[in-house]
């Protein structure tokens, strides 16, 4: 068995309820299929409103899926009791100001989980915390400090420590490097990419940093309104995007380069991402896509393999 | 020259220590007309401070010296509150990060934009709201006529940042301070506000000043570079050649940890370790003697730690950096 998750058919929809109307269904995740590996990392990429949030709290089971499938390590999520599942999936979080409790020393941070889903004794979690805190680069004498002593960068390793403790096999990261300054950013990829091979960890990074997820991702996945655009290992996405969603993505970004040159993005693809309340008919780029045919706002085209890489395009 | 700085000192006052903060060292720098000049820094690197010193809106707590301020004409250093009321937003304007913040959540777009335009032209009502509408859609928002009936909530983040610029733009500035104006935007966003700062910049000759974390925003629109660190300019010059051959350790780090192999000249493999800068950047209260960068430099020697590093120029490419063992020619693998 290679897969450590596999993901199924996985749809979340949330009803949104208004006083003497209709309801509306927010269609957050359509159909998501993927499998993650183990030792692998699997990149999220998206703009706001396209679901990736959505994903990371329904793997870490903070937003239950509406119908679809997920498998850990071979068993169905709804077959774990919680403390075993916990102890395997983990999430770091984007903001480290807001994601630790103010009022609780870094020691307790890091021994929390280990005081609520085992039954180690204290001495014993006093030495894993300590050999944790000395993994991800914090200090000893730092243990009795409270987070608002701590720098952004501290605080993200903090939080990783966090995630590390009841040694998990995936670990979710939700923009983990986002609010942090780019000299800090390049100490804590650095330190991912070190603990992903010491404890052979899997990770789904989302990043809305094209960069990042260039650098740390083995795969993969690219999301619009809630549905998988593409979906393949980093060099065919990044090198030879196929669907046009994605090529924009990529010739948005903005590339550290000498020969001072803007390109071009094609004019229709202005604008902005449609609200998932009301989405269009067929493929759901349709209305920006530069290649549209009417068959496109027909039907929803499916996720199909070309070239190396799954991508839903009637026209990649 | 349209803004020239010569040694610019920023203090504030504070309860904690004795002495004032130092939170901007002896800056000196220069925008011409239609340029648009790219600031880089990281937090504490006092790059939004500088841009309040300019619009005048620093609190009483501080303390503005310089050899020269000089804007327009004006002299920045003896503005009495009247006299800046004439320049803020006339003259200089600025946009912020946040776009959802900067607009009154309580007040349509028509209100507030007819409020700016009229504080400072002599004009209509009437006339007002139809050079909203021609601003609107300068700025690229759809059905501009609508759109000045919403409220800021009704606008994504890309129309708020739209409807910014187009007040900012709207009194014919000479100057556009944008501080981090696509942080808070989605990619491909980013790069339509971008190209539109960028137009804007052409078409009407305007001098930007654009404040940004993100190499890769300012390689491809600033000609022109300024890194900070710790309240101090450490290296500035066309952004070309900045970029190329960076002379100041600092820049040269900042460069070499921005992973991503879409970098030119400077292709990271995947997955492997970027060169990462130890350290973090130096509070206020606890700024090292001599070099700003020193603590955490790879070249340092004991001369970085004496007293202050001052500026050094290299021609042809008119480069001004601060350090005594400057980087020369390193090829970066």
């Amino acid at each position: 068995m290679n897969n450590i998750l596999e993901v199924k058919n996985l749809n979340k929809v949330f009803e949104i309820k208004k006083f003497l109307k209709k309801s509306l269904s927010l269609k957050a995740l359509s159909d998501v299929n993927f499998t993650l590996g183990q030792n692998v990392t699997l990149g999220i990429v998206g703009e706001s409103g396209c679901g990736k949030s959505t994903l990371a709290k329904v793997l870490t089971q903070l937003e239950i899926e509406t119908s679809g499938e997920i498998e850990l390590l071979g068993k169905k999520y709804k077959d774990y009791k919680p403390r075993e599942f916990h102890s395997l999936i983990q999430m770091v979080f984007q903001d480290p100001y807001q994601s630790l409790n103010p009022r609780k020393k870094a020691f307790d941070i890091i021994a929390d989980p280990l005081r609520i889903n085992t039954d180690k004794s204290e001495e014993e979690i006093r030495e894993l915390v300590y050999s944790m805190m000395k993994k991800v680069g914090l200090r000893a004498e730092f243990a009795q400090r409270y987070p608002h002593h701590f720098s952004g960068g501290q605080r993200q390793r903090l939080g990783i420590a966090r995630a590390l403790m009841l040694r998990p096999r995936v670990l979710i990261l939700d923009e983990p490097v986002s609010a942090l300054d780019v000299s800090i950013q390049a100490q804590v990829l650095n330190l991912l990419l070190e603990l992903q091979k010491e404890f052979s960890l899997s990770y789904i990074f989302i990043s809305h940093d094209l960069s990042v997820i260039q650098h740390i991702s083995d795969k993969i996945l690219v999301m619009y309104l809630g549905r998988i655009v593409e979906y393949g290992p980093r060099d065919e996405i990044f090198l030879n995007p196929k669907h046009p969603y994605t090529k924009i993505l990529l010739e948005s970004a903005p590339v550290l380069t000498t020969s001072k040159q803007i390109k071009e993005i094609p004019e229709s693809a202005k604008g902005e991402i449609p609200s998932a309340l009301y989405l269009p008919k067929g493929c759901a780029f349709s209305p920006r896509c530069p290649m549209v045919t009417p068959e496109c706002m027909q039907s929803i085209p499916e996720l199909l393999n070309k070239d190396n890489r799954l991508v839903a395009c009637f026209n990649a | 020259m349209l803004l020239e700085v010569e040694n610019l000192n920023i203090h504030f006052k504070s309860d904690k220590s004795k002495n004032p903060i130092h939170a901007v060292r002896d800056l000196s720098f220069s925008v011409k007309q239609g340029e648009m000049l790219g600031v880089v820094g990281e937090s504490g690197s006092g790059k939004s401070i500088t841009n309040l010193a300019l619009m005048g809106l620093l609190p009483d707590s501080s303390l503005v010296t310089a050899k020269k301020a000089e804007f327009n004409g004006h002299n920045l250093l003896n503005l009495k509150d009247k006299q800046w009321q004439k320049i803020r937003g006339r003259e200089v304007a600025m946009i912020f990060q946040d776009p959802m913040t900067a607009l009154n959540p309580f007040l349509s777009v028509q209100f507030q934009m007819v409020e700016t335009i009229r504080a400072h032209m002599d004009i209509s009502k009437k006339d007002a709201i139809d050079k909203s509408i021609e601003l609107l859609s300068l700025v690229g928002i759809p059905s501009p006529k609508d759109r000045l009936k919403a409220y800021p909530f009704e606008l994504s983040g890309g129309m708020a940042q739209r409807v910014m610029i187009a007040m900012a733009i709207s009194t014919n500035p000479k100057l556009l301070i944008a501080d981090e104006p696509t942080t808070a935007l989605d990619v491909t966003i980013q790069k339509q506000i971008l190209d539109l700062i960028k137009m804007l910049q052409e078409r009407q000759n305007l001098a930007v000043v654009l404040v940004t974390h993100d190499l890769g925003v300012v390689s491809q629109y600033s000609e022109r570079l300024q890194v900070m660190y710790a309240g101090e300019v450490v290296e500035s010059g066309s952004t070309k050649d900045l970029i190329a051959h960076p002379e100041h350790p600092y820049t040269h780090a900042l460069l070499g940890s921005r992973p991503g192999a879409l970098v030119d000249n400077l292709r990271r493999e995947p997955k492997t370790l970027l060169p990462s800068i130890p350290g973090i950047v130096p509070s206020f209260n606890e700024r090292p003697i001599g070099c700003q960068f020193n603590p955490r430099c790879e070249f340092v020697t004991n001369e970085c730690q004496r007293s202050p590093i001052p500026i050094f120029e290299s021609e042809p490419a008119h480069r001004e950096y601060r350090c005594i063992h400057p980087i020369e020619h390193v090829v970066i693998r």
